[in-house]
């Protein structure tokens, strides 16, 4: 894989634009700069309480006394809740606008455990109190007892006879077989089967801002709710839970924090929904760190299987991949995590024959859900370490066994979804390995390694969840505009890409746009900030109605003009006949005019998502998303063979996004998803023994610091092919996808054994060394 | 073990609270509404809560209030403003540095401290001076071009907006 010169990339003509694909300044970027953006923790009401919540401390127990009525006694207590004040309360993991449903009834996490507790941490009962400290004291003062029950640890055991059931009948939280063409032809054909098997441990999103929010009881009797959220959309489910009509719950989205999935799930938001109406009085409730880490969601630890027939060539003849995932206590977003691990399990590869099969089991630990990749990084891991290790037994080329599979536009998924946009895995993967440049030498003290992954992941959500986006668009009398769009903004820069596209199609600098997003009442419904949807979904809503303003002022000034609509265009707040540009009019003079002609300069328009039908039960074939986007990471690491440490010395990303409206931004997702995923390959798993938390806090938990990876070599291609506004693809979660597994690659190589498990610590590596 | 009247001149407002002695610098300061000092993990592990006491940047969660009693803070709302925001928080703006902005008061307070005591820092010595600072989202490398863009204009080496190495372009990278 040295030496490796880019592969040429096919002509492509993207206009140039005046806005679209500029790195201009985010719209967000200088309020966070000089700390004037307000997050969900920094917000404070009159008369305001503040609550804590009483947590399990047994991962599996059956609770026999639960007694409040001392800390209910203690001054400046107002109120405490229990399982008994909200029975039947669920935290539903339905998502807005979801027609189907593969969640087990009957699973769902109570919104408070009533009878037995299933993890450490563990919601039990809720206290308000006038100051923190005094929720704080009322806590201690609470009084539980319980009675161990047996528990469930691993995923294995749980599917073993005998074990303990999390939840009646089985313990099977989901389960999917993909049958593809003929596979024992396949495997007949092969000249030779290569069988791996890799682990994947939990890991903590570890966003900076800890879940919070503020909640209160309006005028109307609307429970309002000012949370830092992916989905306001939650608010059905926050209904539902309390038992209030839909449009008697308010979710006022902020600025978030960081997300990475996490934020997903609902998290505050029914805990203080219920305590404000209790007590009449505004509530607040902010996680502590160590709350974070024991109470919300992690990414899901998987085995993956691969048993790969193959052509002396490196061509796969046919492919069986077991995907085993832990679920965690309770059921979460893991089925939908199992089907994107399970349609993305064969990677971006071209293999006809192939069996998929799949299954999620629960365990009395921290639930699993939503992180960055859902279950597509996990997949990868699998596939792309199998890819080296085909490599291996053949003794060829690792770029080669993948040029011998790649698959190409009209190419099929594992699930037999045909891929419509362009595939550059290898334009990705011959750039990421050129950027690596020569090889490090190696010393007596250092072997060094290089690995490469080609990844595909999808964006937009599955699509027979019938997805949809709103948008309004708006011009001031004076040629400002405004944006509405209920889209949260979870740091990606999710509001800049529409506003940005918003200028572009209306002519005026990006500083001439306000957005209001991120309230469900008043902000049009553009679902969830999740499934790298929103520039997809969003980006296409607000282009359907920047056009259709654009439309009626272009409309205004071809007639003052004297010419037809086709020969005008918009810039710098200006319309101008294209052909003699000295012929202007102000967008402001303009919009006058329109709105003395009665001519509407606003729109509100609704962007549809392709909807399909499910997979088919028997064979699991079928569409799920509405594209992928594909890319690459290259890494080169030397192994300190005394310590064990690895180093990244080089690392290089390389994914086409169709369109990047904002580069800048394109490669801040990049950069840190890449580095996401170094920490996930290196040093992160969130440990717990028999159900209890040994990494409680970042004292244990380490994330990367800016002195443990260089920076990574980020690389953008734009095929324009994508379905997103502008032919843009989404790379919030793709970026993430190939880092680990590129690692993962180089540490074999440099060892020239392979560690079946992540991550690879420097016990692991002393030990693959026989040095332990 | 008893409340006692802190002095803080916070941002250059004199702040006089009754605070009990288990009461964090961190918790007085988003108790008096300075919020743009983050509260990432209370235990000086993630650096969101960096702030100027005394011209020293500390991690205001491992200081007790009362121990800073007639100190002088300095938050990073207090470096600059909308309307007049100080050189580093133009160039964090700039240079693509911020993505979800919670780890950005902490990391403009330590780029300050790193750039009063050395205004032309190599890319190593930045890195070394916000090792105390985690960020989740950028992977650093941002970070470093805008501490480094923020030298530049300091020192009147750099007018230009954004810092180099971005690869991009339409097709062929």
């Amino acid at each position: 894989m040295d030496n490796v010169q880019p592969k040429p990339l096919p002509e492509v003509n993207l206009p140039e634009l005046r806005q679209v694909g500029k790195p201009l300044r985010r719209v967000d970027a200088l309020g966070k700069a000089v700390g004037a953006t307000v997050y969900a923790a920094d917000f404070t009401m009159p008369n305001m309480l503040h609550a804590k919540v009483l947590r399990s401390t047994r991962p599996s127990a059956r609770i026999t006394r639960l007694d409040v009525s001392r800390a209910r006694e203690l001054p400046g207590v107002a109120c405490i809740l229990t399982g008994e004040d909200a029975k039947g309360a669920k935290l539903n993991t339905d998502l807005p606008g979801q027609t189907g449903r593969e969640t087990r009834a009957g699973s769902d996490a109570p919104v408070l455990a009533l009878d037995v507790v299933r993890y450490v941490g563990e919601p039990i009962a809720l206290v308000a109190a006038e100051t923190v400290e005094l929720a704080e004291q009322a806590l201690t003062l609470i009084e539980i007892e319980y009675e161990d029950l047996p528990g469930v640890f691993t995923p294995e055991k749980a599917m073993k006879p005998g074990a303990p059931i999390l939840f009646e009948p089985d313990n099977v939280v989901s389960r999917y077989a993909i049958r593809k063409g003929d596979f024992e032809k396949g495997m007949a054909n092969a000249d030779l089967v290569v069988e791996s098997t890799f682990k994947m441990p939990f890991v903590e999103h570890a966003y900076l801002e800890p879940d919070g929010g503020v909640a209160w009881v309006d005028e109307q009797g609307v429970i309002n709710i000012r949370v830092c959220t992916q989905v306001i959309e939650h608010f059905r489910s926050i209904a539902r839970a309390l038992g209030v009509p839909q449009n008697r719950i308010r979710v006022r989205g902020t600025m978030v924090g960081g997300g990475f999935g996490s934020k997903e799930d609902i998290t505050v938001e029914i805990f203080l929904a219920f305590l404000a109406r209790e007590t009449g009085r505004p509530v607040k409730l902010v996680y502590t760190r160590e709350e974070q880490f024991a109470s919300t969601a992690k990414r899901h630890p998987f085995t993956v299987t691969h048993k790969t027939g193959v052509k002396k060539d490196g061509r796969i003849t046919a492919s069986q991949v077991k995907l085993l995932a832990d679920s965690g206590a309770y059921p979460y977003l893991t089925p939908y995590v199992l089907l994107y691990a399970t349609g993305m399990a064969a990677g971006p590869y071209k293999i006809d024959n192939i069996h998929v099969d799949s299954v999620a089991a629960p365990t009395n630990q921290t639930f699993t859900s939503a992180f960055r990749g859902f279950g597509g990084p996990q997949a990868a891991l699998g596939y792309e370490q199998q890819m080296d290790e085909i490599a291996k037994a053949l003794d060829l080329d690792p770029l080669a066994v993948r040029r011998a599979n790649y698959m190409q536009t009209g190419d099929t998924t594992c699930t037999g979804q045909e891929v419509t946009s362009a595939v550059w895995s290898e334009e990705c993967a011959t750039r990421v390995l050129h950027a690596l440049g020569e090889r490090t030498a190696e010393t007596p003290m250092k072997k060094i390694g290089r690995g490469l992954a080609n990844t595909f992941q999808s964006y937009g959500r599955i699509t027979w969840f019938h997805d949809t986006s709103r948008a309004w668009v708006g011009v001031e009398q004076d040629g400002t505009v405004v944006l509405r769009c209920g889209v949260p903004d979870i740091g990606a820069g999710q509001s800049n890409s529409i506003c940005q596209i918003t200028a572009e199609i209306l002519g005026v600098p990006l500083e001439q746009v306000t957005i209001y997003a991120t309230d469900s009442a008043v902000t049009p419904l553009a679902g969830t900030s999740t499934a790298t949807r929103q520039l997809y979904m969003s980006g296409n809503a607000v282009t359907l109605a920047a056009n259709k303003v654009r439309e009626n002022l272009i409309l205004m000034a071809a007639g003052e003009f004297g010419v037809a609509p086709e020969e005008v265009d918009l810039a710098d707040s200006c319309a101008f006949v294209v052909k003699d540009e000295t012929r202007s009019l102000e967008l402001a003079v303009l919009a006058r005019k329109c709105a003395a002609a009665g001519l509407s300069l606003s729109h509100l328009a609704q962007f549809n998502a392709p909807f399909t039908d499910g997979l088919d039960p028997e064979t699991g074939q079928g569409d799920i998303w509405p594209d992928f986007t594909f890319g690459a990471v290259a890494v080169e690491v030397a192994v300190d063979v005394e310590t064990g440490q690895i180093e990244i010395l080089k690392c290089a990303a390389c994914h086409d996004v169709g369109r990047a409206i904002n580069p800048a931004a394109v490669h801040g997702q990049i950069a840190g998803g890449t580095h996401q995923g170094l920490g996930y390959a290196l040093m992160e798993e969130f440990v717990l023994e028999e159900g209890f938390i040994k990494t409680p806090s970042f004292a244990e938990y380490l994330i990367p610091t800016s002195v443990d990876f260089p920076s990574t070599d980020v690389i953008i291609l734009e095929s324009g092919t994508g379905v997103g506004p502008f032919g843009a693809k989404g790379i919030g979660e793709p970026a993430l996808t190939p880092a680990a597994p590129a690692v993962a690659n180089a540490v074999a190589d440099a060892l020239g054994v392979r560690i079946p498990s992540l991550p690879f610590t420097p016990k692991k590596i002393l030990e693959a060394l026989g040095k332990a | 073990m008893s409340s006692r009247i802190v002095r803080l001149t916070i941002n250059g407002r004199l702040h006089e609270a009754s605070l009990p002695p288990n009461t964090t610098l961190l918790t007085a300061l988003r108790d008096l509404g300075y919020t743009d000092v983050k509260n990432g993990c209370e235990i000086g592990e993630c650096g969101a809560c960096a702030v100027f006491l005394n011209g020293e940047a500390v991690n205001s969660c491992m200081v007790l209030a009362q121990q800073a009693d007639g100190a002088e803070i300095v938050t990073n709302a207090g470096l600059g403003t909308m309307k007049d925001p100080h050189p580093i928080q133009e160039a964090f703006a700039d240079a693509g540095a911020i993505q979800c902005g919670f780890c950005t008061p902490g990391m403009v307070v330590s780029t300050k401290a790193l750039l009063d005591r050395n205004p032309d820092p190599t890319e190593a010595e930045i890195r070394e001076a916000l090792s105390g600072n985690l960020c989740r989202c950028t992977g650093y490398g941002q970070i470093v071009s805008a501490v480094r863009l923020a030298a530049d204009r300091l020192t009147g080496k750099r007018q230009g907006v954004l810092p180099d190495g971005d690869e991009t372009g339409g097709g062929e990278a």
